[in-house]
């Protein structure tokens, strides 16, 4: 074959000449896990009692993995797998940064936590209906995006992610889920089309696809034509993200399917598009965020003041906790508009906080749910006399979503705060507005702490469900079983032990934040050098 | 041809969003699909449209001879139709079901889970 | 619709349609074809026996749930990225193999086929999830 003869001189070499070593693979893993494990649960399709060990153990693996991989980044810097042996922008690559390693670890341990809490709820008869493999699916979309290398390749994750959360939104085919599941799956299919639009203006401009390559190329290209790409690129991944203009889908549909799989979905999915305005704006074209710097802070301010009010006007609280998770989407915008180093460890740190924290909430509602036998809070409460430990979960997690300290929340909004600060009084043109968005900050907290501890009040702290006149005795709590408690609330109190942790002692947390700010921030530094390797500097 | 082609892209565009503007569902499946096609057009487009030779290495050769035609558009092209594709068909499904289920093609009468008659928050605490 | 004489002509011609589809995934690699359209091919056969027979039949004739094929086809397709884990080459890598046959030809086994075999399934296996669902609802009726 060709590959026995010498390669030319005169040409520069197409594919990689040096062994990959095993140790590098530690990139695909994260990948790859889970999607073998999905293809094989897929396969194990009738053996119902298998798949849920089987994907326990996919899971355990690729935490492993992902323990593994964010350790190297740690100790390296970024790291680079170009698929099929061709050198980037060849091939497509697979780049792990701080960021993005961090993200998939965190992912990973979400939905570890949801796949036991799936076991308190699933009936064998849904587990035929593939929750375990799509759940894997929606882990393999999910943890692609956060390692891909290549903007085209993020663009099919998203569609792999979105398929997923198609099947799971609708497993169970109640009436609300599919109502739901059109308006989610029309909106998110929009948003994906929006990106690829961008992705195709962008490839006219620049020539590549791959991120690096981007990050070189980009700044040769005129500004304007970026900063209307970069436009395109913020209305899609706004609309993933649920944002202020574009974030009716959210409250329409999060609270649709089973608990569990509402708390996946507000855990990862709009963290994703998070993900992607903080690479693609800051450091694929960073050149851009200035011209859209005011109109990202509108929808920051917008986002973070409107939702927690949005979460007071709920009757149906996993409706309410939908509008909380949109909040915190708008202290990530806000991170996103300062776009200072500081700013982007805040939004990286809330974005951590906030999977860890929604996610935990969303269960804690699921299992209100089981015991109250509805999500309505005017026929909740009296929950606080039958399960003490759950109400107890559930005010830990508001104060952590809220900001108050010494729980999770506190950390990133802080930073976030002194970002604000640190810009406003840097003497630049937007110091004005810098201080709406700080104010807004620290508004959503005090909403958020509302709109929160008034939930609590109603699903725990009062005596009964509401009636004609005053409260009546709820005796339509029902006690959760072995089971329930067993998979249930085990997991949700793990979690919300694995947070309060977190919040307690930080210093790992935010060191990790602040290797993923600095991963972003240099721009054209260390993430260039490894997929292009030194030759090209 | 690049001007030819990038009316096109507009007219499909145009007919995509009045589609989707639309409140019956199958209006809007179809307006995704023209939104698709316009946007595989688009990128087939900004890959710069060239009468050049397809880009396959003669024999024996490590580069090409003469100037050949972008092979990248081509490859995200088939991506983005098969996944786009898929989705549809996933949509067409789900729009029959809730077509079943549901009896509503409109999307004014899809109100399960938003209800029209959502009732105040509590007022107590 | 469903008149004798498409009853009569529609399982022979899924099988010939399925022979097709074989036929296009293999010569796939240098020419025209491949396993998204040889699956698609088969998937229609598939659909096509589904409207003449019914789902139930199809489903009897299938032997597995057709979802099962598409986690096979996804297997398939990792298992030929991770072969390029033996020889310490990137994930995915082309990798080949070439047996003389003793009448002088020559048969060439890759990881691309193999990738492309996964693709195979995996569009027979979802399309046809698909194609039967909308059928099985007319069914009901």
């Amino acid at each position: 074959m060709a590959s026995s003869a010498a390669t030319p001189k005169d040409l520069p070499p197409a594919m990689l000449d040096v062994a990959t070593s095993a140790a590098d693979w530690v990139i695909v893993w994260p990948i790859a896990l889970p999607m073998v494990g999905a293809a094989i649960l897929l396969m194990l399709r009738n053996r119902t009692e298998w798949q849920a060990p089987f994907s326990f153990a996919i899971l355990i693996a690729t935490l492993l993995a992902n323990f593994s991989l964010l350790q190297t980044v740690f100790a390296k810097g970024p790291l680079t797998m170009t698929m099929g042996d061709w050198l980037p922008p060849f091939g497509i690559s697979f780049t792990a940064d701080a960021l993005g390693a961090l993200f998939a670890l965190v992912s990973t341990v979400v939905m570890l936590v949801v796949v036991l809490f799936v076991q308190s709820e699933v009936e064998a008869r849904e587990t035929k209906y593939g929750y375990h493999p799509l759940m894997l699916i929606l882990l393999t979309g999910v943890s692609g995006a956060f390692l891909t290398g290549d903007l085209f390749n993020l663009y099919v994750w998203f569609e792999v992610m979105l398929i997923a959360s198609f099947g799971l939104m609708v497993i169970g085919g109640r009436k609300i889920q599919l109502d739901a599941a059109i308006k989610y799956g029309f909106i998110n299919f929009l948003a994906t089309t929006f990106f690829l639009i961008g992705i195709a203006y962008l490839y006219g401009l620049v020539g590549t696809l791959n991120m690096a390559d981007i990050m070189v190329k980009a700044p040769l290209v005129e500004n304007g034509a970026i900063a209307s790409v970069a436009a395109l690129f913020f209305l899609a991944f706004a609309m993933k993200a649920a944002a202020f203009p574009v974030n009716s889908w959210l409250p329409a549909s999060y609270h649709a399917p089973d608990p569990a799989v509402s708390a996946l979905f507000a855990g990862l999915l709009t963290k994703v598009g998070v993900y992607a305005l903080l690479r693609v704006h800051l450091m694929l074209i960073p050149q851009s965020h200035g011209q859209l710097q005011i109109l990202i802070m509108a929808v920051a301010v917008f986002t973070l003041v409107l939702a927690p009010l949005g979460a007071l006007a709920q009757t149906n609280a996993r409706r309410a906790l939908g509008f909380l998770v949109m909040g915190g989407i708008g202290a990530m915008m806000a991170g996103l508009a300062f776009g200072s180093s500081r700013g982007i460890l805040g939004a990286s740190l809330y974005a951590v906080h906030s999977m860890l924290t929604m996610t935990a909430l969303y269960l804690t509602v699921g299992l209100v749910e089981r015991m109250g036998g509805t999500s309505d809070i005017r026929h909740l409460g009296g929950l606080y006399r039958a399960s003490s430990p759950l109400s107890i979960l559930f005010l830990v997690l508001v104060f952590a979503a809220a900001g108050l300290p010494p729980f999770l929340g506190f950390w990133p909004k802080l930073v976030l705060v002194q970002s604000g600060i640190e810009l406003t009084l840097a003497e630049n043109s937007l110091a004005v507005h810098q201080w709406w968005v700080v104010g807004a900050l620290l508004l959503n907290s005090i909403l958020t702490s509302i709109a929160g501890s008034r939930l609590w009040a109603h699903i725990f702290w009062r005596n009964g469900r509401e009636g004609r006149q005053s409260e009546m005795p709820n005796d339509r709590i029902k006690m959760l079983d072995r089971r329930g408690t067993r998979w249930g609330l085990w997991p949700t109190a793990a979690l919300v032990a694995l947070i309060v942790a977190i919040g307690l002692w930080p210093s790992m947390y935010i060191r990790a934040g602040i290797e993923s700010a600095n991963d972003v921030t240099r721009s054209s530094g260390d993430y260039v050098t490894s997929v292009f390797g030194e030759r090209t500097q | 041809m690049e001007t030819a082609l990038a009316i096109l892209i507009g007219l499909f565009f145009t007919v995509a969003i009045y589609l989707l503007l639309s409140r019956s569902l199958i209006r809007m499946l179809l307006g995704i699909a023209i939104l698709g096609n316009a946007v595989n057009l688009l990128i087939f487009t900004v890959g710069r449209v060239t009468r050049e030779v397809p880009p396959i290495v003669p024999e024996g050769e490590y580069q090409p001879l003469e100037a050949i035609a972008n092979p990248l558009p081509q490859a995200l092209i088939l991506t983005a139709i098969v996944i786009g594709f898929s989705l549809f068909a996933f949509l067409l499904v789900l729009t029959y079901r809730a077509y079943q289920e549901l009896n509503a093609d409109n999307t004014d009468t899809m109100r399960v889970a938003e209800p029209d008659d959502s009732p105040r928050p509590p007022l107590s605490y | 619709m469903n008149t004798v004489i498409f009853r009569t002509i529609a399982p022979y011609l899924a099988a010939l349609m399925i022979v097709f589809s074989i036929f296009v995934l293999l010569r796939g690699h240098n020419e025209p074809g491949g396993g998204f359209i040889g699956g698609l091919i088969a998937a229609s056969a598939i659909a096509i026996y589904g409207i003449s027979a019914g789902v139930a039949e199809v489903r009897r004739a299938l032997v597995f749930h057709p979802i099962t094929f598409a986690g096979f086809g996804v297997f398939i397709a990792a298992l030929s990225g991770f072969m390029s884990l033996f020889v310490e080459v990137p994930f995915l890598k082309g990798l080949w193999l070439f047996i003389n046959l003793s009448d002088g030809s020559e048969l060439a086994l890759s990881t691309p086929m193999l990738f492309d075999i996964g693709v195979y399934f995996v569009v027979l296996g979802a399309i046809s999830t698909i194609a039967l669902a909308l059928e099985e609802d007319e069914d009901d009726k």
